[in-house]
């Protein structure tokens, strides 16, 4: 157990900043090297780690990308469940992220376009019309306040210290 | 007319800070990355801060029981018991103090007759020799080395106990050094307090920051409950600092007396910060392993980077302070830090100002971001490389 939680460690550091290297994530742990590099190898083939990637916070580039959150009403089927419509939803690349959840609804996409029609024509068009769907509720996304942990909106807590302090 | 000094002789006799000048060099100065820090750099975790919202919002804003509040008094009795098997009487034997830093000077202040000795860890957190000299007592420090990690020893103890020793001071994890105490020295110590019948009070504000090892206390050995100050705070275990709230533990009579000198100079702690510091005791401790955890990282990132660059550094297990030699640059620790700020931006604390056993050494707070342990690491080392003697 102990051992599994040292690795887990390796991703923690990973997640929380690709950049590191393997060289660095050693001397944070006190883990080998090598245990190291050998473990983020076996992540990466394992799809334990599936890709590296920046969390941007565009609106600062002024990039106005339309984003919304569909929930979907399905028929689950005989068999797959909810995994072959669930499927053929991820499929789209407009899909960004498909969940499925428990409550009133079955499952979350959140789905992204240029602009609001390019969406809307996307859940009105693919999404909707696919077979076995019974519905959609689409909400189109206002403002990101925090995401994957990061604050995007307003500020950060920051502590303002002193320089010196005995 | 006689010219009078309207300062005290024991306030004009006490040092001033050794840091000083560096205020004042650092004025203006931009890019400046500080290990000089004493504090996390971690925010208060958030619900802690929301029961301090709370509190406010509801008009929780009167004075509480000179000793606290007795739900804070009987958690914080909750939490020693817990960690240490004691159990203390929350209505007379627990006391809620603004920080160690009150504590400390409660604690010295109720033992100490004019005259007194009390013994002292060097290097040394500079309250300690401060608070004894205010209290009308004399410090009597006893010096480590890299070579015993910093610990204090018995046997340094038992050479400098005299007819006035009146009390054994430990703070540990210790700041500046990061040392921690083993079992077998602190049963040592406690053996030596018991025989020459003296009181000890252990500084535990950076307890809970101890990496590889539990903290040892001596607080539960054998005869040590009735005759040791537990002083402990909320500041560096759940980034507290600006809060001041600690607290002390000990037997009634001498909560009793701190108590006497706390009510007639600070009332009682805040009673937002009470809250808060309620809120950490029951919910904190998640947020408390991860800093730990986090310190650890950036521990072994420093402390493995200054011995690359060739400043000796010996292991911290404890606090958030790496504590390396520079003697191979031929400089003094003061010289070495000045130069530091001034050349490369840098600011280190020097050993001196912790007391003469300190000289050849800096103390390095780990307590910041990675990006900036880095940083400061690359700035130092070709610092050193121009300055190696």
């Amino acid at each position: 157990m102990k051992e599994i939680a040292k690795v887990n460690e390796i991703f923690k550091i990973l997640e929380e900043d690709a950049h590191k290297t393997p060289e660095r994530i050693a001397t944070m742990t006190g883990m080998p090297v090598a245990v190291v590099k050998r473990a983020i190898k076996q992540a990466e083939t394992n799809r334990t780690i599936l890709k590296y990637k920046a969390v941007v916070n565009w609106e600062k580039l002024g990039d106005d990308q339309v984003q919304a959150l569909v929930e979907v009403k399905v028929t689950p089927q005989r068999d797959v469940g909810f995994d072959a419509i669930a499927e053929r939803i991820y499929r789209f690349p407009e899909a960004r992220t498909v969940y499925l959840l428990s409550g009133t609804y079955d499952l979350l996409v959140l789905a992204t376009g240029k602009t609001m029609h390019e969406v809307a024509a996307f859940t009105s068009n693919k999404l909707a019309t696919i077979e076995g769907v019974q519905g959609t509720v689409t909400h189109f996304l206002l403002k990101r306040y925090k995401e994957d942990g990061e604050i995007l909106s307003g500020e950060e807590r920051r502590k303002k210290r002193e320089p010196f302090m005995l | 007319m006689v010219k009078r000094d309207p300062i005290s002789k024991k306030v004009r006799a006490l040092s001033p800070s050794g840091i000083r000048k560096y205020f004042d060099i650092i004025a203006g100065m931009d890019d400046v990355i500080s290990l000089g820090v004493g504090e996390p750099d971690f925010v208060t975790p958030w619900h802690i801060c929301e029961a301090g919202i709370w509190a406010l919002e509801k008009g929780d804003t009167a004075y509480t029981s000179n000793y606290g509040l007795i739900e804070l008094r009987e958690e914080i009795a909750r939490y020693i018991e817990n960690r240490y098997g004691l159990t203390y009487d929350p209505d007379t034997e627990i006391l809620v103090t603004v920080g160690v830093s009150e504590g400390l000077d409660l604690a010295i202040r109720a033992i100490t007759n004019p005259g007194d000795e009390i013994i002292i860890p060097e290097p040394t957190y500079v309250s300690y020799k401060a608070c004894t000299i205010l209290a009308g007592g004399i410090d009597v420090p006893i010096p480590s080395s890299a070579d015993n990690n910093f610990e204090m020893r018995a046997s340094e103890i038992e050479k400098r106990i005299t007819t006035k020793t009146k009390a054994i001071l430990l703070g540990y994890p210790n700041n500046p050094t990061g040392a921690i105490m083993e079992r077998d020295e602190l049963s040592k110590i406690a053996r030596l307090a018991i025989k020459n019948d003296l009181t000890v009070i252990s500084d535990e504000v950076y307890e809970r920051l101890t990496y590889g090892t539990d903290h040892a206390s001596i607080v539960p050995l054998p005869g040590m409950r009735d005759r040791t100050i537990l002083l402990g705070g909320f500041s560096k275990s759940y980034a507290m600092t600006g809060w001041r709230i600690g607290y002390a533990a000990a037997s009634a009579d001498i909560i009793e007396s701190m108590m006497k000198i706390h009510q007639y100079t600070m009332l009682c702690a805040s009673v937002i910060a009470q809250r808060a510091a309620l809120e950490a005791l029951r919910n904190g401790e998640p947020q408390v392993q991860e800093m730990v955890a986090d310190y650890d990282k950036r521990r072994r990132v420093i402390v493995k980077g200054l011995n690359q660059i060739g400043l000796t550094c010996f292991e911290p297990r404890g606090a958030f302070y790496a504590f390396p030699s520079i003697r191979k640059t031929g400089l003094p620790s003061d010289e070495f830090a000045e130069k530091l700020l001034r050349e490369k931006k840098v600011v280190v604390i020097p050993g001196s100002a912790f007391g003469k056993c300190g000289e050849g050494h800096v103390r390095c707070c780990y307590a910041t971001s990675m990006a900036e342990i880095e940083e400061a690491l690359e700035r130092i080392e070709s610092f050193v490389k121009k300055h190696r003697s």
